[in-house]
């Protein structure tokens, strides 16, 4: 093998996606990121390969990855890759990179991901971008992406016209988008939030066609530093944000009484059909666990209805959250910059409020 | 003078930000309302080394110095008063005289555990029929053997029903004067809680600062060894008003903290409470008031914040007294804090007279920096004498 | 042996952020503060220091001020500071920014024992990159999102975060932890700490200090060292305000006439 060049850009091609597995379940993120990485190899004109690391895989899982967009999947089976390790996922994807030489790695900004990305990225002399909302290779459809979602004059504004991947995230706790490339180097690397890119539809014919090609895996229990004692799922159910169709959230509002502010708001997504959510300010205060919170260091969302109750909408919650169909807010005040980002406001107190919303739509649904 | 805070007292002052702000407030309500004494904090405290602030690290202290004392008493007042007054009785009344009259032997057994926290001290002067007066005092000490034997009562003992160590002024000789007439000598003594005759009574039900623990003192022939003597015999009421001077700034900083502590509340809440469909921060009144309370706020910061410095250049070793710098500070800090957290609840109307909010509690808490550790009267005639001497 | 930590100072975005007129933040307007993960690293460098006395170090990279947020955690309890400065390192992206820390840890030596601590990640960029790739550099093994660490002669035994549960992994000295919120709750300054933190030993290296270890080259370090740059920046879109409704009853009124309840 010629010595690997991080730097000789002509010779890479290809999209990839490192498609994430826990106990041999394929994670949902990895159908987005192959969704996302499908339009990104159609606008290429290249083939999209789905990586997935593990150890005696149902063939099917690995298959159908196909149907989410893959041309073709590299499937590294041994058994020293049956639960994530940084040393060994770092070994097998570095040395399938420094063979194959793919022009892009996606990889899924989950607490794997985001061990397993910066420690690939450090190993093969590139760049990465973290937690990216928004991707483009095609100049014409990023100057579309800009023009509806920033206030700069696309128009009269000189883009360099070229292929580089353009990864677009929020900087400086969602204060600010940027829009960041890795001109000189690749494979350009990007690692996207859970939630954030829709899945496409599954496409049986194209899960068909999908080539699946075993790799051979140079590993040894010498190449892993850390030995995993034990895996333990968390007891609790977690609740499913990412997937709800309401969601009932609260912030700093409660504060006054949290556990009535709590209360209200779960019976809110009791009789609306939602989960409870947060903003960070509670999270950290510990009235709700962290896998409570929408916002740019938590969960994105985007519901059918989000009810914002006590929630300021400091744009690190916004980061999380804006993209709702409806979004409706309570609090008391009136000049909160969530009434900004809000389809419906009301000016009051939640624990006030609340109580009265409960009380009209069980009325309304004859539920009272 | 010059204010400038240096860098370690900046860092203090964020430091004590953050922690009343984590560990104080969250407190403040239960604290009055259940009239529940802090000692959880008082420990939190002992181990960030805030009740022995500005003792060197020698006895234990934690070499800082009397402005950063100054200014932690502010910080907690400012959240709760409670939580003030315990950090400057301690420290003030209790662990400062033992560090500036002690015996090598008495500040090596009390002030590392003062100062850690491990015990709490108070200070007992006021008696039923006495108050800064030496003539009045009726508790005795008289020598027995190898002990002093101490008779009698004291009231209003702030941190007493928690405290470990005891400051006790009793009259232990009587001399005449030029004129013929009997004049009583008092000594200092440090008692422990321990000590056989010594009983702590039934805490006080107060309007203000609520969870502080204040209680009579009862010694029914307390007996103490001959070596709790606590400076010069005969120099006792000399003793106690040094240390009243050094605990005058702490209760200054503590209405200045009050002062503070409400216009913070005050500011957050006109901005938020809207009257005739404005905010009542948009009305002049509202923002005059506020102007002229935060003038005489700073103005209030300044005497307290000269006479902590003052303070320290005595404890360098310059030959300075501190005297009439304390009873400014006090007088006019106190006064301060009574006058804004009066005007505060004003400002807050009807949900200020409610426990809904912490201002009427301040507004209670700031009436007795008036009162304690010298009266307002006393304050100015501390001022006036030293006028017209 | 010897604790490591690696720091941030970063703008409070929680307080008010000030906006440059191109967009950019206005860095020199806003507060700084220690990231807060790193907060958590100091303490489980100081918890270790509790039990085995170890020495605990704290270095940061950043512009000569950033000397008071060292002396700050040297009031909490750090025994020496390194602040790492210099024009030639300004503009690093996470990639070169790991290659400068690597660096600098390497000069204060990573010995059999020790331990380097760094926080899951820094508020003003949140890439959670700079610790695992200061791991790869100095070809140490990492645990990110540590939320409970035991240690036992030179094994740690750490609970390391999923979201939907945790692994407990064995992993030993030298290694690079990550450290998360969960993990500990930092000690405040003490007060003998903040009197005592100005007499504590505090280095700088700047590039002639770093420039003979192999990690530091003109390519590798700076914004011409960083593979990734800035390709254009913006102001996220404010959606128009909303409407604004008076009463509850209005609310639902709404919300069923549009078949969304």
């Amino acid at each position: 093998m010629a010595e690997y060049n991080s730097m000789d850009t002509a010779a890479f091609k290809g999209v990839w996606v490192f498609c994430e597995q826990r106990e041999g379940l394929p994670q949902t993120i990895s159908y987005q990121l192959l969704s996302e990485g499908r339009k990104l190899a159609n606008d290429l004109g290249v083939e999209l390969v789905g990586v997935i690391l593990g150890s005696e895989l149902n063939e099917d899982y690995v298959k159908a990855l196909g149907g989410y967009g893959a041309d073709r999947v590299l499937y590294a089976d041994h058994p020293l890759l049956k639960d994530y390790t940084t040393d060994a996922y770092t070994k097998v994807l570095c040395d399938l990179v420094q063979e194959k030489k793919p022009e892009i790695v996606l990889i899924g900004a989950t607490n794997l991901g985001r061990d397993l990305g910066p420690r690939c990225a450090a190993r093969l002399h590139t760049g990465l971008t973290a937690d990216c909302t928004h991707l483009d290779v095609d100049v014409e459809k990023y100057k579309n992406f800009l023009k509806t979602t920033s206030t700069i004059d696309v128009d009269n504004t000189k883009f360099e016209e070229n292929t580089n991947l353009k990864m677009t995230r929020p900087a400086f706790g969602g204060h600010l988008m940027a829009t960041i490339i890795c001109p000189r180097f690749r494979p350009q690397m990007s690692t996207v939030r859970p939630g954030v890119m829709q899945t496409q539809e599954y496409d049986e014919a194209a899960a068909e066609r999908c080539v699946v090609e075993k790799v051979p895996v140079a590993l040894s229990a010498e190449d892993i530093d850390v030995e995993i004692v034990e895996i333990k799922k968390s007891a609790k159910k977690l609740v499913d944000l990412i997937g709800a169709d309401v969601v009932v959230a609260v912030g700093r509002g409660i504060s006054a009484d949290p556990e009535k502010g709590i209360a209200l708001a779960e019976e809110l997504a009791g009789v609306l059909g939602g989960v409870v959510g947060a903003s960070r300010a509670v999270t950290d205060a510990g009235w709700l666990s962290v896998d409570h919170q929408v916002g740019q260091t938590g969960k994105t969302v985007h519901p059918r209805i989000y009810v914002a109750l006590g929630i300021s909408g400091a744009i690190q919650h916004l980061a999380g959250m804006q993209d709702s169909e409806t979004i409706i807010s309570v609090n008391k005040n009136e000049a909160a910059p969530i009434f900004e980002a809000s389809t419906y406001g009301i000016v009051g107190d939640l624990f006030k409020v609340v109580p009265e919303l409960i009380k009209e739509i069980k009325t309304l649904k004859g539920m009272a | 003078m010059d204010f400038t805070l240096s860098k370690e007292q900046q860092m203090a002052q964020k430091m004590y930000r953050e922690f009343a702000e984590n560990e104080v407030k969250p407190l403040a309500k239960m604290v009055d309302a259940e009239e529940y004494f802090p000692k959880e904090t008082v420990a939190k405290m002992g181990k960030l080394g805030m009740m022995g602030i500005y003792f060197p690290q020698e006895v234990g202290g934690s070499g800082g110095d009397v402005l950063s004392y100054a200014m932690a008493v502010e910080e907690m007042s400012r959240v709760c008063g409670t939580t003030g007054v315990v950090l400057s009785a301690h420290t003030s009344l209790c662990a400062a005289p033992i560090f500036e009259n002690g015996t090598p032997d008495q500040k090596a057994k009390y002030l590392p555990k003062l100062c850690s926290g491990e015990w709490l001290g108070a200070f007992g002067l006021t008696e039923p029929g006495a108050g800064t007066d030496a003539q009045g005092q009726q508790t005795r000490a008289k020598e027995v053997g190898d002990n002093w034997v101490l008779n009698g009562s004291k009231i209003f003992i702030t941190n007493a029903g928690f405290a470990d160590v005891f400051i006790i002024i009793a009259v232990t000789d009587e001399v005449l004067d030029k004129r013929g007439r009997k004049q009583k000598l008092c000594s200092a003594f440090i008692v422990e809680r321990t000590d056989p005759g010594f009983k702590v009574g039934k805490p006080e039900d107060k309007m203000g600062i609520r969870g502080s623990s204040t209680c009579e003192l009862i010694m029914e022939d307390c007996t103490i060894p001959k070596d709790r003597l606590l400076g010069v015999r005969g120099k006792g009421f000399q003793l106690a008003m040094a240390t009243l001077d050094g605990g005058r700034i702490g209760i200054a900083a503590q209405a200045l903290g009050i002062a503070e502590g409400a216009l913070d509340e005050t500011v957050a809440y006109v901005k938020e409470r809207k009257q005739f469909g404005r905010a009542i921060a948009a009305f002049q009144n509202t923002q005059f008031e506020l102007a002229e309370m935060k003038a005489r706020v700073d103005a209030a910061k300044y005497l307290v914040y000269a006479a902590a410095m003052k303070k320290q250049q005595a404890m360098n070793g310059a030959k300075v007294r501190y005297s009439v710098e304390a009873a400014e500070a006090k007088l006019i800090a106190s006064r301060t804090a009574s006058d804004v957290t009066r005007r505060c609840v004003q400002l807050f109307g009807g949900y200020g007279y409610t426990r809904d909010y912490p201002i009427e509690r301040m507004m209670r808490d700031a009436k007795i920096t008036e009162i304690y550790e010298g009266t307002s009267e006393v304050q100015m005639m501390v001022i006036s004498g030293a006028m017209l001497k | 042996m010897k604790a490591i930590v690696c720091v941030k100072q970063v703008p409070d975005t929680q307080g008010k952020v000030a906006v440059k007129p191109d967009g950019t933040m206005d860095r020199s307007k806003m507060a700084t503060i220690t990231n807060p993960d790193d907060l958590n690293a100091l303490e489980a460098a100081l918890k270790l220091k509790d039990e085995t006395g170890c020495e605990v170090v704290v270095v940061t990279m950043g512009p000569p001020p950033a000397e008071g947020m060292l002396r700050e955690l040297m009031a909490r309890g750090a025994d020496r500071g390194v602040l790492v400065s210099g024009r030639e390192f300004g503009g690093s992206d996470t990639f070169a920014t790991s290659q400068i820390l690597a660096a600098a840890v390497n000069k204060i030596g990573v010995g059999p024992e020790d331990v380097v601590f760094c926080g899951r990640q820094a508020i003003d960029g949140d890439t959670a990159q700079v610790g695992p790739q200061i791991a790869e550099k100095l070809h140490l093994p990492q645990v990110t999102y540590a939320a409970n660490i035991k240690k036992e002669g030179n094994t740690l035994t750490v609970k390391r975060m999923l979201e939907d549960g945790y692994m407990t992994l064995k992993v030993n000295t030298p290694c690079l932890i990550t450290c998360i919120k969960e993990l500990n709750e930092p000690r405040y300054m003490s007060i003998p700490g903040i009197y005592s933190c100005y007499a504590k030993p505090l280095e700088v290296y700047d590039y002639e200090a770093l420039k003979d270890d192999p990690l530091i080259e003109t390519d590798t370090i700076g914004l011409k060292g960083s593979p990734t740059n800035v390709y254009k920046s913006f102001s996220p879109p404010v959606k128009g305000a909303g409407m604004m409704v008076e009463s509850v009853g209005q609310l639902v009124g709404i919300l069923n006439d549009k078949h969304l309840i």
